[in-house]
């Protein structure tokens, strides 16, 4: 087994039957139930409340209110935290807020025996508030005169960077004679990750500390948070994290934990369950980051690439969050996808309003960066008649690139292997050319996207992991990691690779899923593409550790002579000579180079030749007169490196004009991720990905009112996840290189697979219809609308009649 | 945790009439797809309930002797869609209940709830309207039939008053026999959707399958209530189906009698172009029934 095996999942049997414990399922009786009171308002402040009725629905122990909270404002993502201030997150909130900056703002919590006593204490709050006028565009925030969110955020813009790579202006490089020039906006919506776990905790005192169970990616991290938060040392708090019911980003970010942790303070340290609705989740968490951008580009008649301008604007909504880190890795791809013979000019900014939050979402900024990266690719292909894969072929990021400011690189290039890959599997030429000239209502065409992808954070930022291998008086392991199972697998492929190295079978290996802060060894958690990578090199290097400490044991218990000669040698020369007393010298010295461990059996390196068994070792390691001891290896392993994984997205669509509908036929991802460690799960994690691709590119998308700012569609009737029946066959292939820097040749695939996805289809649309649609979802009345303002349907159209089938 | 003031099962018809007059508050409750759903939104909190879940007499499908079919108002979706009488003389209504929702709702919502709960997206309804279905009520002054057509006073709100139970939905043989019907329901995707538009149609062809003798078009969510487009079925009346301008008449005619609104979910103008479009999809899929002569009363 090992690395390379579609081994089933460590913890399959427990999914499926249920017995899986999550959160929710740990709750002891006679927790109280907190319900945050939400703000009926976007933007403004709370003057007062009357808690008077609400005090009297029976069953309520407490309200606090945002008169009451500390007065300490703190950050949230799931970052690493930075030593240097100028680096650290911002702090702009606090556990309730008195300063309202979106619609449903934490402003107040009940603490009630039951989740209906404190639903209806919440109904009969009655709020005061100082209302100004709703924001909730970047366009509009950054406008002189709009109200001012955070007051140490002057004009609302938390960051604005800007770069130019190459010479001059893109003005100046566009002023070459018979260049096609482009000049469009490009526009992408909120959406949200969906878990199909709320956000759920509860927090109880024991010993005068805090303890925190709770869904989330990142339990070291919001061990320190709610430490800031509260304003009390690290160590007063342990956070438990069970298994979790997916998190896409959203549970990177630390949501809702620190105000579990006060409320429980606030009701003598008895135990509060805070459990967020479905639409609260919706209305009141994270969110993909919505883009509006303005670009220019520049090409050659012979499809040369020669200039672009990039100026994006990401709409933060009310709190800073992962703020600008989004903004600027959007800004990374467009710059990494494509090098510009003469100039890329870049600008970024990052701006609040009183839209819904943003945070992480898989993908980081790269889903939206890579739409319109890929969008403007087609754009400027069309503009001089080049086919788009041609186009790419010709001008995106090459073997032996390396980002001239992060400094990462491919250190293995899988990118045009996939182009060619999903080329072929696709048929692109027949098709491009079967769908040229189509004229009924109902079309078909086909469309790509290629992408690139940093695996890890370095050297953004830090990139740490522990794990810790004991070994059992069986001879089994118990393997504790720092890193979370979040439902990508993460637990079997580090078993697999644990078994990998150690040489002992993944069925002696009990991964631990639980991470505990009192005990768990630290990890900063699940998120970008890194649990394989950066954690991946902790299990190697633990268990490289591990593995020497059992075999200089099984030297010691062999009584092998000193030195490192092969073992049938030595065997020879010191045949019966005082060899006790040397083995004890020799446990410290090089003998054990000789060993091996396989399949449980410690044999001999160069014959093969089984020596002991495992368990007869840790036996003796144990109970042994002689020598006892526990054999373990902890270690940290701090990753400076980072890789590019790369890929494309192949669609085939059908769209029914005179209705508006995309379907799609076909579709394929194809990924350069290195190292498959288990193809199973690789190919699922893609399957995942693209459906949450198909998604943002046909249906999904929050909705406020525009006056009021509140969500219309904070629910999963109103917000359009696709179903079973909206999914085509997803189909995945891979091109498997073996990237140096991975611990096992691997490299990202967790976020990939849905990053191309969107400007796949649009393009497919665009090919169906000539028709390029800018903006996501691709919605069926946004599509109506635009054929029907094209007089491509409707009542004038004339020619074409509904009900025809595609031909 | 559903916020529930009182619960009451009722043991048959009149129980529950009984059990309504002695709360003015109760909301009935059946199945429970839409009931819950206002409960945990709030905007039913704390109600109390009055159940007809259960009550034999409420549920089934049978045929009477002078050829009606009497739908139990608390059959499933699911029962609806797999009964045989249904199957054998209205597949259309069969086919319409299983686009509500999911195989969940359609294996707890009931056609009696969908009609009940007064809204203009409810599957069901448009696809009845075309079989001119008769809804029979039941309370304190005892029995009254009502044509479905006339049941909806407005968004959410129906003729049924507060001690009646919806008990039956007849719908007579002439109403059926030699009918082909269809439904397509537009949603923003294939499953676990509510309606953007609903287009049903029921279709009867001249003997010698030329002509059009009887046409039926029914719309949900193209007005503050479901709608039948009695205007537009005048005109079609006698048309040649090789007629050329036979789908002109049916969209123009379709269009003219449709009175939608705009909203977040879908503007006035979209839902016009979907009547546009869907009116002829449908009418032709029942008109190509009719001419093959699938199933048949």
């Amino acid at each position: 087994m090992g690395v390379g095996s579609s081994k089933n999942r460590v913890d399959a049997w427990e999914k499926v039957t249920g017995q899986a414990k999550y959160t929710a399922d740990l709750m002891p009786q006679n927790l109280y139930t907190a319900k945050v009171v939400h703000s009926t308002i976007a933007n403004g402040w709370v003057k007062s409340f009357d808690l008077e009725e609400a005090l009297k629905v029976p069953g309520v122990v407490k309200i606090v209110t945002c008169f009451d909270v500390p007065d300490i404002q703190f950050p949230t993502p799931g970052h690493p935290w930075s030593v240097e201030k100028a680096h650290q997150d911002i702090k702009d909130r606090k556990l309730l807020n008195r300063r309202v900056r979106m619609y449903g703002d934490d402003i107040a919590a009940v603490i009630a025996e039951d989740d209906i006593a404190a639903r209806r204490a919440a109904d009969k709050i009655k709020v005061e508030y100082e209302e100004y006028p709703v924001i909730l565009d970047p366009e509009a925030s950054m406008k002189e005169g709009a109200p001012l969110l955070h007051e140490e955020k002057p004009g609302n813009v938390i960051a604005h960077t800007s770069f130019v790579l190459g010479d001059g202006s893109f003005e100046e490089a566009a002023c070459e004679e018979g260049l096609a020039v482009i000049e469009k906006e490009y526009r992408t919506q909120p959406v949200q990750h969906c878990h199909i776990e709320v956000p759920v905790s509860y927090a109880y005192m024991e010993k005068g500390r805090i303890v925190i169970v709770t869904s989330t990616q990142i339990p070291h991290i919001v061990r320190r948070v709610v430490s800031q938060a509260l304003g009390i040392p690290i160590g007063q708090i342990r956070v438990i994290k069970p298994y979790i019911g997916g998190g896409f980003g959203n549970k990177q970010d630390v949501l809702y934990e620190p105000l579990n942790a006060f409320l429980c303070t606030q009701a003598g340290g008895h135990g509060v369950r805070l459990e967020l609705s479905r639409e609260e989740t919706l209305g009141c968490t994270r969110v993909r980051h919505a883009f509006t951008w303005k670009i220019k580009g520049a090409v050659r008649e012979d499809g040369t690439l020669v200039a672009r301008k990039y100026e994006a604007y990401s709409n933060q909504g009310a709190y800073a969050s992962h703020a600008h880190a989004i903004a600027a890795n959007a800004a990374n791809i467009f710059k990494q996808l494509y090098q510009d013979e003469k100039v890329l000019e870049s600008d970024s900014y990052t701006v609040y309003t009183n839209l819904m939050t943003g945070g992480a979402m898989r993908g980081y900024g790269i889903p939206q960066g890579d739409f319109v990266t890929e969008c403007v690719a087609d754009d400027l292909a069309r503009a001089v008649g080049m086919d788009p894969l041609e186009f790419r072929l010709k001008n995106c990021v090459k073997e032996g690139y390396k980002d001239p400011h992060l400094g990462i690189a491919f250190h293995s290039y899988g990118l045009k292997a996939c182009i060619e890959k999903g080329r072929e599997y696709i048929r692109w030429e027949e098709k491009r050319k079967a769908y040229e000239n189509q004229s009924g209502p109902v079309r078909r065409g086909v469309g790509m996207a290629i992408f690139n992808y940093k695996t890890g954070v370095y050297p953004i930022s830090l990139e740490t992991s522990s794990c810790r291998m004991v070994l059992n008086q069986d001879g089994s392991m118990q393997l504790f990691m720092g890193a979370t199972e979040i439902g990508q697998g993460a637990d079997t492929v580090f078993t697999q690779m644990a078994a990998e190295i150690t040489g002992i079978t993944e069925d002696r290996i009990h991964i631990e899923t639980v991470q505990d802060t009192d005990t768990t060894p630290f990890d900063t958690g699940a998120y970008a593409s890194r649990q394989t990578y950066v954690s991946g090199k902790a299990v190697k290097k633990t268990g490289e550790l591990f593995k020497q400490r059992i075999l200089e044991y099984a030297a010691f218990k062999l009584k092998l002579p000193c030195g490192d000669m092969p073992l049938g040698e030595e065997k020879n020369a010191e045949a019966g000579a005082g060899a006790s007393e040397a083995a004890e010298a020799c446990a410290e010295s090089s003998a054990w180079k000789r060993l091996d461990i396989k399949e449980n059996q410690v044999i001999d390196k160069a014959s093969g030749e089984v020596l002991l068994s495992l368990a007869a070792l840790a036996e003796e390691a144990l109970y042994s007169l002689e020598k006892s001891v526990h054999i373990t290896a902890e270690t940290t392993s701090h990753c400076k490196e980072n890789s590019f994984a790369s890929g494309v997205c192949f669609a085939e669509v059908e769209v029914d004009m005179p209705v508006g509908k995309i379907r799609i036929l076909d579709i394929i991802n194809v990924h350069d991720s290195g190292k498959l460690i288990n193809p199973s799960l690789a190919k699922a994690q893609v399957h995942g990905g693209m459906s949450m691709g198909i998604g943002y590119a046909l249906s999904e998308e929050l909705l406020v009112d525009e006056k009021t700012g509140r969500p219309l569609n904070a629910n999963l009737l109103d917000y359009k996840i696709p179903t079973a029946m909206d999914t085509p066959n997803l189909h995945t292939d891979f091109v498997e290189m073996d990237d140096p820097t991975g611990p096992f040749g691997n490299k990202a695939l967790g976020e990939p697979p849905t990053i191309p996805v969107a400007p796949a289809i649009r393009n497919a649309v665009l090919h169906a219809t000539g028709i390029a649609f800018d903006s996501l979802p691709l919605s069926p009345q946004k599509l109506v609308e635009r054929f029907m303002k094209e007089g491509m349907i409707g009542a004038e159209s004339g020619k074409l009649k509904g009900g025809e089938t595609h031909v | 945790m559903y916020d529930i003031e009182k619960y009451y099962q009722a043991k048959d018809v009149e129980d529950a009439v009984r059990a309504l007059e002695e709360d003015a508050d109760a909301v009935v409750i059946s199945g429970g797809s839409d009931v819950l759903i206002k409960i945990r939104e709030g905007k039913l909190a704390g109600c109390s309930l009055v159940s007809i879940h259960g009550i034999p007499a409420l549920e089934g499908v049978r045929m009477e002797a002078d050829g009606t079919i009497v739908i139990g108002p608390a059959t499933t979706f699911s029962h609806i869609t797999y009964d045989s009488v249904i199957q054998k003389y209205i597949p259309a209504l069969g086919w319409a209940v299983d686009q509500v929702g999911g195989p969940q709702i359609r294996n707890i919502g009931t056609i009696g709830g969908n009609v009940c709960n007064g809204v203009t997206s409810a599957d069901s309804a448009a696809l009845l309207f075309t079989l001119n279905a008769v809804l029979e009520l039941t309370g304190p002054k005892g029995t009254r039939e009502i044509p479905v057509a006339e049941f909806y006073t407005g968004p959410g709100r129906t003729l049924r008053e507060h001690a009646e139970i919806l008990t039956a939905i007849k719908i007579t043989r002439e109403n059926y026999r030699g009918f082909y019907g269809h439904y397509t329901k537009y949603g923003k995707r294939n499953a676990m959707e509510i309606a953007t538009l609903g287009c049903a149609v029921h279709v009867k062809l001249s003997a010698d399958n030329m002509r059009i003798s009887e046409f039926r078009l029914g719309f949900g969510v193209a007005a503050p209530t479901p709608i039948r487009c009695f205007k537009t079925e005048e005109t079609v009346k006698g048309m040649a189906v090789t007629d050329p301008e036979l789908y002109e008449k049916i969209q123009e005619g379709a269009v003219s009698e449709v009175t939608p609104r705009s909203s977040w979910r879908a503007s006035r103008e979209f839902r016009l172009q979907l009547v546009r479009e869907l009116s002829v999809r449908t009418a032709k899929e029942a008109i190509e029934k009719a001419s093959g002569g699938e199933a048949d009363a």
